[in-house]
């Protein structure tokens, strides 16, 4: 039977862990690209032709090695989107990430695949799907997707 | 060919958003003393134990250790899975692969979550590669919530066709003794006004987060027949994932590759042509509102663009033709690790025709699947007839 609210002691415990994960060889060259150009690679398949963006080693689709890098435009189009209203732990700083705030999955001209990220707008009948959106770079970059791109910005209403 | 199995049996702890009055070891024993006394066995009757659960939401590994010592499970073979959303079928379908191999006779499959001991939103942050994705995550709210909109744009559904799901859920809910949120007066409006959490994602469109267990007993022809008057047969399961980042999937909810791709082969297996014909109940894993309107499109209930119309037609109600989710499904009880076990479970019930007051009259086959992961899709269809 289930005893009803008869609470049992509890325990409290907290943790307060840093981690440090290898980006690995092909992000690398990708942040570096990024830092240093303010460029947008992703790699081709060379059986569909795929252009994937982020970049990885094998096209999971065909099972073939990638190997060519190509550039992607900055600008492209929302596929997905909402604007949080919830607050979050922003989980590169551990604190709270102000609200409202736009969110979208955005597909980059001469990409194939979408990439999540911010997006400075957060009137939710301005925010929607098909809209195109440009990136908005930082002057200090670091080599990180989401902080080197500020966010995106609305372009072409 | 794989020998033929069962479910025998089941048991479910009262879910709710804190169970104080327990530990995780007595929840999962809860669930598993349910489990055995309603096929009148016990731990010796078991031959293996398939556990489940996503550790990173309580913050400890191995919880469940004294727990399967407890009841006997000293030297037994047992298997720890740890898949999201999906952990509790992933752990009932790896049952179902000892059995059918003729490994093992019996096998007991356990999953169990206890929301309120840690901290879920932030764990499934981590599912982001930290590379790629992670500084962007807003726990799973933000991400249905980006997945509804397009499933919006493509299909037409409303926020009111959503809302009626949710309504949906919870007064089910009502008939199940186990369930966590039970409203029975809840409304479409009451949802359409409740606090928004991430456009078009309000909070009455998500899933609640539960402290919950559930265990479920599978076995082999000969003593399945002995074990339960009418055992849940197997008739197929399958599984299948997606591509590693969010972003791959070209639409997400408005076309769910993995869904589509595991429950066609599902159907196929079990000669199943037109599932909202020939299915009679389904237990699927709704995540939110909009989720189960998509999940009748990719699950080929109705046409693609159909599934508001669905729900407006009332077809997937308790009185419909294929009741979609009787137990009041996740939207109203999900404690994830034990959540896509409750659906293989729930659908066990509806089969051996032992759902008390949410039992739908004359279920002979029923469908349960498991979602989560990186959009990865679980099926499982069980059948009244061996």
């Amino acid at each position: 039977m289930t005893k009803k609210d008869d609470e049992t002691q509890r325990v409290q415990y907290l943790l307060d862990i840093e981690y440090h994960y290898a980006a690995g060889e092909l992000a690398t060259r990708f942040f570096t690209e990024l830092k240093e150009a303010g460029r947008i690679m992703g790699m081709r398949c060379p059986e569909c032709q795929r252009v994937y963006l982020p970049p990885r080693p094998v096209c999971g689709i065909c099972f073939r090695e990638l190997e060519d890098w190509v550039p992607v435009s900055d600008e492209g189009v929302i596929v997905g989107c909402t604007v949080v209203h919830l607050p979050f732990i922003d989980p590169m700083t551990g604190e709270q990430r102000p609200v409202p705030y736009g969110f979208a999955i955005i597909r980059l001209d001469g990409a194939s695949t979408s990439i999540y990220h911010f997006v400075d707008e957060t009137d939710e009948k301005k925010l929607r799907v098909g809209q195109r959106v440009k990136a908005v770079f930082r002057e200090q970059r670091t080599g990180s997707l989401h902080h080197d791109i500020k966010y995106f910005r609305l372009v072409g209403e | 060919m794989p020998r033929r199995v069962a479910i025998v049996s089941t048991g479910q702890t009262k879910h709710r958003a804190k169970r104080l009055d327990v530990n995780i070891r007595e929840l999962i024993t809860e669930a598993v003393t349910r489990a055995l006394e309603d096929a009148d066995m016990s731990m010796k009757d078991i031959d293996a134990v398939m556990i489940g659960n996503m550790e990173p939401f309580e913050g400890f590994l191995f919880p469940e250790l004294w727990a399967v010592e407890g009841w006997g499970g000293y030297l037994k073979p047992s298997v720890k899975f740890n898949t999201g959303g999906t952990v509790g079928t992933t752990t009932a379908i790896a049952a179902y692969y000892y059995v059918a191999s003729g490994i093992y006779d019996v096998v007991l499959a356990i999953g169990f979550e206890k929301q309120s001991e840690g901290h879920t939103q932030t764990a499934i942050t981590t599912v982001g590669d930290p590379i790629w994705e992670r500084a962007i995550m807003a726990g799973a709210v933000g991400n249905f919530a980006v997945m509804a909109s397009t499933y919006i744009h493509e299909s037409g559904v409303t926020e009111e066709q959503a809302a009626k799901v949710a309504v949906k859920a919870r007064r089910n809910a009502c008939n199940n003794e186990y369930a966590h949120l039970q409203m029975p007066d809840i409304t479409v409006e009451d949802v359409l006004k409740s606090r928004m959490l991430a456009y078009p994602v309000k909070l009455l469109d998500m899933c609640p987060q539960s402290d919950g267990a559930c265990a479920v007993i599978f076995a082999e022809e000969s003593r399945a027949k002995k074990l339960a008057v009418h055992p849940a047969w197997i008739k197929a399961v399958a599984t299948a994932h997606e591509q590693q980042y969010m972003g791959d999937s070209p639409k997400r909810l408005a076309v769910m590759r993995s869904q589509i791709a595991a429950s066609r082969r599902a159907y196929a297996y079990a000669g199943i042509t037109n599932p909202r014909k020939e299915l009679d109940v389904a237990e699927i894993y709704e995540v939110a509102s909009f989720a189960e309107l998509a999940m009748y499109e990719n699950l080929g209930f109705c046409e693609r663009g159909e599934g508001g119309k669905l729900i407006d037609a009332g077809v997937t109600e308790m009185t419909g033709e294929l009741p979609v989710n009787p137990s009041g499904g996740v939207l109203s009880t999900n404690p994830i690790g034990a959540t896509a076990l409750i659906r293989v479970a729930e659908a066990a019930l509806q089969v051996m025709g032992k759902a008390g007051k949410h039992q739908i009259d004359g279920v002979r086959t029923a469908l349960a699947t498991g979602y989560g992961g990186n959009a990865w899709t679980d099926v499982m269809i069980l059948s009244r007839d061996l």
